[in-house]
């Protein structure tokens, strides 16, 4: 059957499942730099997050009386899971997972009407409700060496919260650069003294193992911008904000703040700047909106990481950033060809 | 007005007309403290007190007051019964009175209690004013109490903590621990937990009209088939 298609010849459809199917592909080489350098947590916490963000999405629009399927097979709850569970620790407890995927999915996602209603970002929301409830659970990262325990020990630690004889949540766990270089910082350490006495965390740029991950994010990130799943403007808005706030303030006291490398390349900044910001329905719409609300997401994490009470700030600097998207949308609507500008 | 019956004041104050639930009325308190049972108590019977004290006065001095200058009156009068109880839980209730502070004297910026002597007690007897303002301070009550039950259950996993601040060192026994050695559950005990947690009690609310609603009407079409039918 040779049939001809008739006009308009448009090549391809892009269906929200086919954009979610793209953007988890696009988190593949992060999740694998993640798992590499901090052990197999980050696995079982996906599994446990996207049941839980699958059974709760069923659950939710059983209550509400839609269709399963068609919403279901979307695969946007699977990406927040996704997303959710990247940004949590790698060695977490599973209520800790279930917790945040069901507030994201139940209660940021479905209780304001599902998919494409929601203002705040779902994955985001459920990590910000962690950080705040369980403060000390969402801060016990392991070593950067990917051998720190054992797929058995982590998942046994998941499901019942028993560590490897003889160690302590405290022996195991260690602090993240950013969170060094805050603590220190504080201390009026300087940043040559920090990295000499920090030698095992300050890696080349960025923290052994971080600048990995955020690098594999960046190429999974460059390569939803060539398939345009995401258009240029929020992350580069974003991280040249960052990049620009924090340049001006190493030229001002190169002791005292960290180099614009160190931040573009550590904590979530290059997941945050491609997967997390961009996503269509809690960010700006227009073409000005979207770099307006990129850049004050980046000086934003720049001023709460530098004076705010937390070392890594994307899930609040895009939190408020959505809180400002419908005025931004309306203060930059494109004039209409043929109309007036007023 | 003056014909309100008393079993309809109840039904007002307690469900249809709800300070908390439906009229959303002294938000600011009702958020701010509902973190256990024995704070939302605490202020709820404070409220409910102002509410009684300044429904009745605003009543007993409704033929004399100039429709004029009513507001500023209503204001003094809600104010000197709250500088009472203000003083009178700093006598008797310190240590309660300790913890829920500023939110005491700011019962006279609680909304619900103007507008009761503005739309209720100003023209209405004595006995019916009375009763608007117990079961409205009920109703703001109940709701509070909820609240603060449910933040309490989440957050530290106990109810009725620190009830001896209320009934003193005898009735310590009513402190209930749901789970023991509970990592507690902060969201709940903060701000946010408030707002979720009244959120969810409004759309239960709102879910119980609605079947109320629904039966009724049903009854209504019975009803109406049956006549039609004989």
């Amino acid at each position: 059957m040779n049939n001809t298609q008739s006009s308009p010849f448009v090549s391809s459809t892009n269906s929200v499942s086919r954009v979610m199917l793209l953007v988890i592909l696009a988190l593949f080489p992060g999740i694998i730099a993640h798992i590499y350098f901090f052990g197999w947590g980050l696995m079982i916490n996906m599994i446990i997050a996207i049941n839980v963000a699958v059974a709760s999405e069923v659950l939710m629009l059983k209550l509400r009386q839609r269709p399963i399927l068609p919403f279901l097979a979307d695969g946007s709850a699977v990406l927040t899971a996704m997303l959710l569970a990247i940004s949590i620790p790698s060695m977490a407890p599973w209520w800790l997972i279930f917790l945040g995927t069901a507030f994201a999915i139940i209660i940021a996602k479905q209780l304001y009407g599902g998919l494409g209603y929601n203002p705040f970002n779902p994955a985001m929301v459920g990590y910000a409700m962690l950080l705040i409830a369980f403060p000390r659970e969402m801060t016990t990262w392991l070593p950067p060496t990917g051998e720190a325990l054992s797929f058995t020990e982590l998942l046994n630690y998941s499901l019942f919260e028993i560590l490897p004889a003889g160690q302590s949540l405290d022996s195991i766990s260690m602090a993240t650069p950013l969170d060094i270089v805050k603590t220190q910082t504080a201390l009026e350490l300087s940043l040559t003294e920090i990295g000499q006495q920090f030698q095992h965390v300050s890696g080349a740029v960025a923290g052994q193992g971080w600048e990995w991950v955020n690098m594999m994010f960046l190429v999974g990130g460059l390569f939803l911008m060539a398939k345009r799943t995401i258009s240029w403007h929020i992350p580069v808005a974003f991280l040249s904000s960052l990049f620009i706030c924090s340049l001006l303030y190493q030229l001002s006291d190169p002791a005292a703040h960290a180099s614009p490398l160190f931040h573009l390349f550590s904590g979530a900044t290059m997941l945050g700047a491609f997967f997390i910001a961009t996503d269509p329905i809690t960010a700006s719409t227009t073409v000005r909106g979207k770099l307006i609300f990129g850049a004050g997401i980046g000086a934003l994490i720049f001023i709460i990481r530098t004076w705010g009470g937390y070392p890594d700030a994307i899930a609040f600097a895009v939190l408020l950033m959505n809180t400002a998207v419908p005025t931004i949308d309306y203060y930059t609507q494109p004039r209409v060809f043929g109309h007036k500008d007023d | 007005m003056s014909t309100t019956s008393y079993s309809d004041i109840v039904h007002q104050g307690l469900w249809k007309n709800n300070a908390a639930f439906v009229q959303l009325l002294g938000l600011c308190p009702l958020l701010a403290i509902s973190n256990t049972i024995v704070n939302s108590l605490g202020l709820g019977l404070a409220t409910t007190l102002t509410l009684i004290s300044s429904n009745v006065t605003v009543s007993l001095i409704r033929h004399w007051v100039r429709p004029e200058i009513r507001i500023p009156v209503f204001v003094l009068i809600i104010s000197s019964v709250v500088t009472v109880i203000e003083l009178s839980m700093n006598a008797w209730f310190h240590e309660l009175y300790k913890i829920l502070g500023i939110f005491i004297p700011l019962i006279v910026t609680n909304c619900a209690i103007i507008a009761r002597a503005e739309a209720f007690a100003s023209k209405n007897t004595v006995p019916h004013a009375f009763a608007d303002g117990l079961f409205m301070g009920l109703g703001f009550t109940v709701v509070l109490v909820l609240l603060g039950a449910m933040r309490e259950a989440i957050g530290f996993g106990t109810l009725f903590q620190q009830i001896e601040l209320m009934f003193g060192e005898g009735a310590t026994w009513l402190t209930i621990t749901l789970v023991d050695d509970y990592r507690g559950y902060l969201l709940a005990i903060l701000p946010p937990g408030a707002f979720l947690g009244l959120g969810f009690l409004i759309a239960l609310k709102n879910v119980i009209d609605k079947r109320i609603g629904k039966k009724a009407s049903q009854t209504v079409t019975l009803a109406r088939a049956s006549t039609e039918n004989a």
